[in-house]
């Protein structure tokens, strides 16, 4: 039985993140290089703007901040997923090698195949994911162990491994002598939002709409994973299939959220510890929170990055990290 | 452990230390001749010859002592520079996993790198040596800082990821500096140069510096020795480790600092040299640390050959070659930690 007071606070925390979001919205809408007034975007949303207002929300701004938002949604879930696999309250996406396998998926394709504007574009989410997984499955042989099963610990030691070893691989590219090239995927590697129109949205949509139902169906067992491996077994839990499956699912948020993002790491470590300090650990409580957490916070960085420096801007992953990087010191420092 | 000791003790007693060295040097010296005469343009041992010890010049000796020499002998520096470094955190943290790359050191030096470059247009090398320097040891002193703020310091889990959060911060900074003050492509030209096109006038600057913090760490190899197996043991046997501690990471820093300047983010040798060396020389960081020296550098000389053979007359980054040389080795380490990493 949850607590009643728990389910009133975390209602008051969406509440209030959704609020949240509502305003860093409609502060990037006033700001950035092409402003639109705020008494101005109610109008414009419902049909009646001028065709410039029109063009900003419908063709540049809104596709832009809903994919922020569903990808930080993504990566908030996909953290929380791996902090409770791995029973570790440090686990990223970012930090444990995902993001690194998605961009030098990313890299190879860029090197090995030629640039179409057309069929590229839907391509690169596709080869982004792929890496991703074929990243965490190499990741995952290498943390298991015979009789014991996966080691969570070592899967993020592992996983840090990797994202290092791929770090260097990716200095390739910056030898490559096409420039273009080299500066498209330095952008994305620091996270910058490029996948920012329609089509991506409809691209991405389908994922989060499959696995986050799953995640929620999977809530209760993700709580027991997190507790001692001895209780959920008494609890009647097969461990193993079921933390390879969230692996799974965890994986393939990040990576089709980093695949129109690019790298970004600190939104799926700090949305779920911020959400767990309100609500407490229980996932049914705390999903919810940090889904909207990390959407805000990666809509957040991205605004704050675009209106930095005109007119190119500061990528999102970024900001992100100089925003996360201060709270995971001050994480480490408190445990 | 104690019984894993016990072996490398007994390997080590069978291997006089004075042979050890001598057999270290001569690895040394094969992989720089090996260096010198394979590349794009294959020179011969005598040619080699002739241009370290005449004044002779044709157009091969002038090949070898203006564009290869140089480049061999910043591997040399860069090898032993970040083995040293690797070798000391390993032991002053005690954790088989420490490695300049991995704690966050060159992602600092990086940050101040791309700092500096943003601040002062045209800054020359000294400048950039003396950023990566000081970036170096902020990325120190964010890692173990935090480390050592803690009571009982950290597992080698939890260091390992307060290094990759660090690095990931520094190099966003990096990134983000970069980008706002339009510097982006020097920075990294910099950083994933590696030691394509060093030139005598920058090895004159830095090494001297690795040389002095090499010199540095034989010094403090006793102490080091001492710290490494037991913290109370050596505050007992009358250390103040509190200042040996210091001085240690000061030179790490310097070391980590200099590598960077001349050939960019290299991960893992750091980590692969000291493991390799250790199984030869026992736990006595008085051999630990000249050996690492010899072997860093031929490790480096070896992986730049291939960088420059394998697909001559390009190159082949070296950072590529040793992160895929690096990651089985840590994947072994991190197997062979058993216990203590799970």
């Amino acid at each position: 039985m949850i607590q009643k007071k728990l389910i009133k606070k975390q209602r008051a925390a969406v509440l209030i993140l959704l609020l949240l979001v509502i305003i860093t919205a409609m502060a990037g809408l006033a700001t950035g290089y092409a402003p639109l007034n705020i008494s101005r975007i109610l109008p414009a949303l419902a049909g009646h703007g001028t065709f410039k207002e029109q063009f900003i929300l419908f063709d540049v701004r809104l596709p832009r901040m809903i994919i922020t938002l569903l990808a930080g949604m993504a990566l908030a879930v996909s953290g929380a997923i791996l902090q409770g696999i791995s029973r570790n309250d440090l686990a990223d996406p970012g930090i444990i090698g995902i993001n690194a396998g998605a961009g030098t998926a990313v890299a190879v394709f860029f090197l090995f195949f030629p640039v179409e504007a057309g069929s590229f574009i839907y391509m690169l989410p596709l080869v982004a994911c792929l890496g991703g997984l074929a990243t965490a499955a190499l990741i995952y042989p290498f943390a298991y162990e015979k009789g014991r099963g996966l080691v969570p610990v070592r899967l993020v030691l592992v996983g840090i491994g990797f994202a290092t070893a791929l770090g260097g691989l990716m200095v390739i590219l910056m030898s490559s002598s096409d420039s273009r090239k080299v500066d498209f995927i330095a952008k994305w590697l620091a996270g910058n939002i490029w996948g920012t129109d329609w089509p991506f949205i409809l691209a991405f949509l389908p994922w989060l709409i499959v696995l986050l139902p799953i995640v929620w169906y999977k809530a209760n067992r993700l709580d027991l994973l997190s507790l001692n491996e001895a209780s959920a077994v008494a609890l009647g839990l097969s461990i193993e299939r079921e933390r390879a499956g969230m692996l799974l699912i965890a994986v393939a948020l990040a990576a089709s959220a980093v695949s129109v993002t690019g790298g970004i790491s600190f939104v799926g470590l700090i949305a779920p510890h911020i959400a767990k300090s309100i609500v407490g650990p229980r996932a049914r409580l705390y999903l919810p929170v940090t889904m909207l957490f990390g959407g805000w916070m990666l809509l957040l960085a991205d605004t704050i990055g675009r209106n930095l420096v005109e007119p190119e801007g500061i990528p999102a992953g970024t900001v992100a990290a100089m925003i996360g990087a201060p709270y995971f010191i001050y994480l480490l420092l408190k445990k | 452990m104690n019984k894993k000791r016990e072996k490398t003790d007994r390997a080590a007693a069978r291997m006089p230390s004075a042979i050890l060295i001598i057999a270290a040097m001569a690895i040394c010296l094969a992989a720089f001749f090996l260096a010198m005469i394979f590349g794009a343009a294959d020179t011969s041992l005598r040619d080699v010859w002739l241009a370290l010890t005449s004044g002779a010049k044709t157009p091969e000796i002038s090949i070898i002592r203006e564009l290869r020499l140089p480049r061999e002998v910043a591997c040399l520096l860069v090898g032993s520079a970040l083995a040293v470094a690797g070798a000391i955190m390993q032991g002053v943290t005690r954790n088989p996993l420490a490695d300049p790359g991995l704690f966050g050191l060159t992602a600092g030096a990086k940050a101040a790198l791309a700092i500096t470059l943003a601040l002062i247009p045209g800054a020359n090398y000294f400048y950039i040596m003396l950023a990566c320097f000081a970036g170096a040891g902020l990325g120190t002193v964010l890692v173990f800082g935090i480390a050592a703020l803690k009571r009982g310091g950290f597992s080698p889990l939890r260091i390992v990821l307060a290094g990759a959060a660090v690095s990931a911060f520094l190099f966003a900074v990096a990134d983000g500096i970069g980008l706002y003050f339009k510097v982006a492509r020097d920075v990294s030209m910099w950083t994933s140069g590696g030691l394509i096109g060093t030139t005598w006038s920058q090895i004159r600057i830095i090494a001297p510096f690795i040389g002095a913090g090499i010199v540095a760490a034989m010094f403090l190899a006793r102490q080091l020795t001492l710290l490494s197996f037991d913290e109370e043991v050596a505050t007992g046997l009358g250390q103040r480790t509190g200042l040996v501690k210091t001085l240690l990471f000061v030179i790490v820093a310097v070391l980590a600092g200099t590598s960077v300047a001349l050939a960019g983010n290299l991960a893992f040798v750091g980590l692969m040299i000291p493991h390799m060396v250790r199984p030869f020389t026992g736990n006595d960081y008085r051999l630990i640390i000249p050996v690492s020296v010899l072997i860093g550098g031929a490790f480096m000389l070896a992986a730049d050959t291939i960088g420059r053979t394998l697909q001559a007359p390009f190159e082949t980054p070296i950072a590529a070659i040793i992160a895929l040389l690096g990651l089985p080795f840590f994947l072994y380490v991190v197997r062979k930690g058993g216990r203590s990493f799970s």
